[in-house]
């Protein structure tokens, strides 16, 4: 993972809440088995709007996205942060995330800030007045600089340092396989595994048909 | 003080204690595998040299775009038919056990793993799929997670994670006839919010909660997820040891009596205090719905459309326009008043053999209103058997509805059943986002009990609409 210090780019202002990863990535665009290649996913739905925000020019080289609370609610899917991260943005600044979304953002070098929603509306107000201002990410300050304005934002310290590090994080926890093992040593011996295989008898199973 | 059920499981699969701000490292008992959140995750392992650490705490299943129709056919999709072939290879390669399509033990993770009693009170588990907080309705941990921590779990075992905060979720009283869990987790989402639950593990407690069947208290875990939260769960008690008693891998022998021994340690102690505890009352409940794009924005049948003016914050209100403009609706409509072009009877929160039954016992003897497609897509391939032996797939068919095979289905429209634009559901599924079950759908989220009467009235209805109102309603 690249390591991530300061970031500088144009200022999306997206006025909506509980945006869910159903709106930021739909189901269909799950499809793939790689793990790059979402660009043209990202927001499909609202993006053959014209009016949408990423289909006005000054905001289609957006890459800190500033967004209304409960960001990333809904599905687990880490193709929304792909998806993000493919189109080229590199910062979400919302009030309130989702859980997992935070999580996966943080395991993909994608920076989660959470920042007043009272800020967040003196961002969208700087961001709607003049289209294609940049905004600048100070992941070491923990501040959000937008023209003349400085606001700090929120994000965990480990995640935070991990990030700044460029860590991958099974690499860190390999490093503790010994704890695992002596906890694996003591764990009761009726807990349920997979393998092997217990099953109820095998039944036929008949395929429904297409009614007319 | 004591501690609550959830800081149990937590200090149970505690590996290692994180210091000056890392994570706890907690032990992961089962991993549930599906095709569309693992190819990039086994593809990780594989670029890494890294290896499956625990295939026998592994399982997969096919179930998220799989068809519901002619399943002894090639998938006629061919994405989807790439990234079933790909699990199908990366289970071989890797020894993880997979029941495939056409198998009888395929399905949704989430009712393949309880019924095969594979999910046990006590567990950690955990599913690249948000839905995995369903198993917590054994009193097991159980959260969703990323494609990368699945690769994690899937090298580790293990998962680095900073300590959930605990909500109670007291529901007192008994439910009223009609009322069911669907409507007691949609009226507690409207009550917090889809926010309401970030960072917490809820635990469903109260007279209300214990009186339900484990296939209830699923429905309600599963949709912790939609009030945000990481995990919802349920103190384990004789309902759930009865549920999993004699299950394929349920323990046998003297290992049964040690496992209920421990389990019935598995419970919040009465001293223990919560970061947070919230109050509802059963007694009151009447069938809840959604009316708009997000799961909190639910309502009791018997009101009307809201106006944005109802809100008092300025987000709400822009969610409201927003919603409304997407859905169809103008405020002050009836609820009642809604017509339905398709009900959708499955997913992991109401396709279990409990839901079937009774949507079938509102069904038996009637005909679909002609306005309704009802389409019945059991959670398993082991509840299509069940239901087959019932008869219940006779009713649906008599009914005018479509029996389909097992999967995820319209709950979010990877496969090919999927609404048109503009076409209104009533889905007993769990996310009624906009184009969530096909790009422009309209989604309600129902009970299978409102699902039924809708698909018998052709407007949104409790079974108390409907002419000689069946006798027994659960």
């Amino acid at each position: 993972m690249e390591k991530f210090t300061t970031h500088t780019g144009v200022g999306v202002p997206l006025r909506r809440s509980n945006v869910d990863t159903d709106q930021i990535i739909p189901a269909v665009y799950l499809k793939r088995i790689t793990r790059t290649g979402f660009e043209d996913a990202l927001f499909a739905a609202w993006r053959g709007d014209e009016s949408f925000i990423l289909n006005q020019p000054e905001y289609k080289a957006g890459s800190v996205l500033v967004a209304g609370p409960d960001f990333g609610t809904g599905s687990s899917r880490e193709h929304a942060v792909w998806a993000l991260k493919d189109y080229g943005f590199k910062v979400v600044l919302a009030s309130r995330f989702a859980d997992i979304f935070r999580g996966n953002s943080g395991k993909q070098g994608l920076v989660t800030g959470i920042v007043s929603q009272e800020n967040i509306e003196l961002l969208w107000k700087l961001l709607e007045a003049e289209p294609g201002k940049e905004i600048t990410v100070s992941l070491e300050d923990r501040t959000v600089t937008c023209g003349e304005l400085t606001v700090p934002f929120e994000i965990d310290d480990y995640v935070r340092w991990r990030l700044m590090e460029g860590l991958d994080d099974i690499g860190l926890t390999l490093r503790d396989e010994a704890a695992i093992t002596e906890f694996e040593g003591t764990r009761d011996a009726w807990r349920p595994k997979t393998l092997p295989a217990k099953t109820l008898p095998k039944e036929e199973i008949v395929a429904a048909r297409p009614v007319d | 003080m004591g501690t609550t059920l959830a800081e149990k499981l937590w200090s149970d699969h505690l590996v290692k204690k994180g210091e000056g701000g890392a994570p706890d490292l907690i032990y992961i008992d089962l991993h549930m595998c599906h095709e569309v959140t693992s190819p990039q995750a086994f593809e990780g392992l594989r670029l890494a040299g890294r290896q499956v650490r625990r295939p026998d705490l592994t399982i997969a299943t096919e179930d998220h775009n799989t068809p519901t129709l002619d399943i002894d056919l090639p998938i006629a999709d061919k994405t989807s038919r790439t990234q079933v072939d790909k699990l199908r290879e990366n289970a071989k390669e890797f020894g993880i056990r997979i029941h495939s399509l056409g198998d009888a033990d395929q399905g949704i993770v989430h009712v393949v793993g309880p019924q095969l009693g594979l999910t046990m009170p006590g567990m950690t588990v955990v599913c690249g799929d948000s839905h995995t907080s369903t198993h917590g309705a054994f009193g097991a941990l159980a959260f969703g997670i990323g494609t990368s921590e699945v690769e994690h779990v899937l090298a580790t075992q293990t998962l680095p994670l900073k300590p959930f905060k605990t909500m109670a979720i007291n529901v007192n009283g008994t439910l009223p006839k009609g009322a069911t869990a669907k409507d007691i987790i949609l009226a507690i989402i409207a009550k917090i919010g889809t926010g309401g639950g970030q960072g917490y593990v809820l635990e469903y407690r109260g007279e209300a909660i214990r009186n339900l069947s484990m296939e209830g208290r699923m429905t309600i875990c599963n949709m912790s997820i939609e009030a945000g939260a990481r995990a919802g769960i349920i103190a384990p008690d004789e309902t759930t040891f009865e549920y999993v008693k004699g299950r394929p891998h349920a323990p046998e022998g003297e290992d049964w009596d040690a496992a209920v021994e421990y389990w019935k340690t598995l419970k919040t102690d009465d001293d223990a205090v919560f970061d947070t505890e919230v109050d509802l009352n059963a007694d009151e409940l009447e069938p809840f719905i959604t009316w708009g794009t997000n799961p909190g924005q639910g309502l009791p049948l018997s009101a009307d459309v809201p106006s944005p003016e109802d809100f008092a914050e300025e987000s709400d209100r822009e969610a409201a326009v927003n919603a409304l403009e997407y859905m169809g609706l103008t405020p002050g409509t009836p609820l009642r008043d809604i017509e339905i072009d398709t009900v959708f009877l499955g997913s992991c929160t109401n396709g279990r053999i409990e839901d079937l039954r009774a949507a079938a016992a509102i069904l038996q003897g009637r005909k679909k209103a002609d306005n309704i497609r009802l389409l019945v897509v059991p959670g398993s391939a082991r509840v299509r058997l069940q239901a087959e032996r019932e008869g219940l797939d006779k009713v649906f068919l008599d009914f005018g509805g479509e029996w389909r095979n097992a999967g995820c289905s319209m709950c979010l429209g990877m496969n090919p059943d999927q609404l048109k634009p503009q076409e209104r559901s009533a889905s007993t599924s769990n996310r009624n986002f906009e184009g969530r079950q096909g790009k422009g759908g309209r989604t309600h989220l129902v009970s299978p009990l409102v699902a039924a009467a809708t698909a018998v009235r052709g407007t949104l209805s409790s079974p108390d609409d409907l002419e000689d109102a069946p006798a027994a309603l659960a």
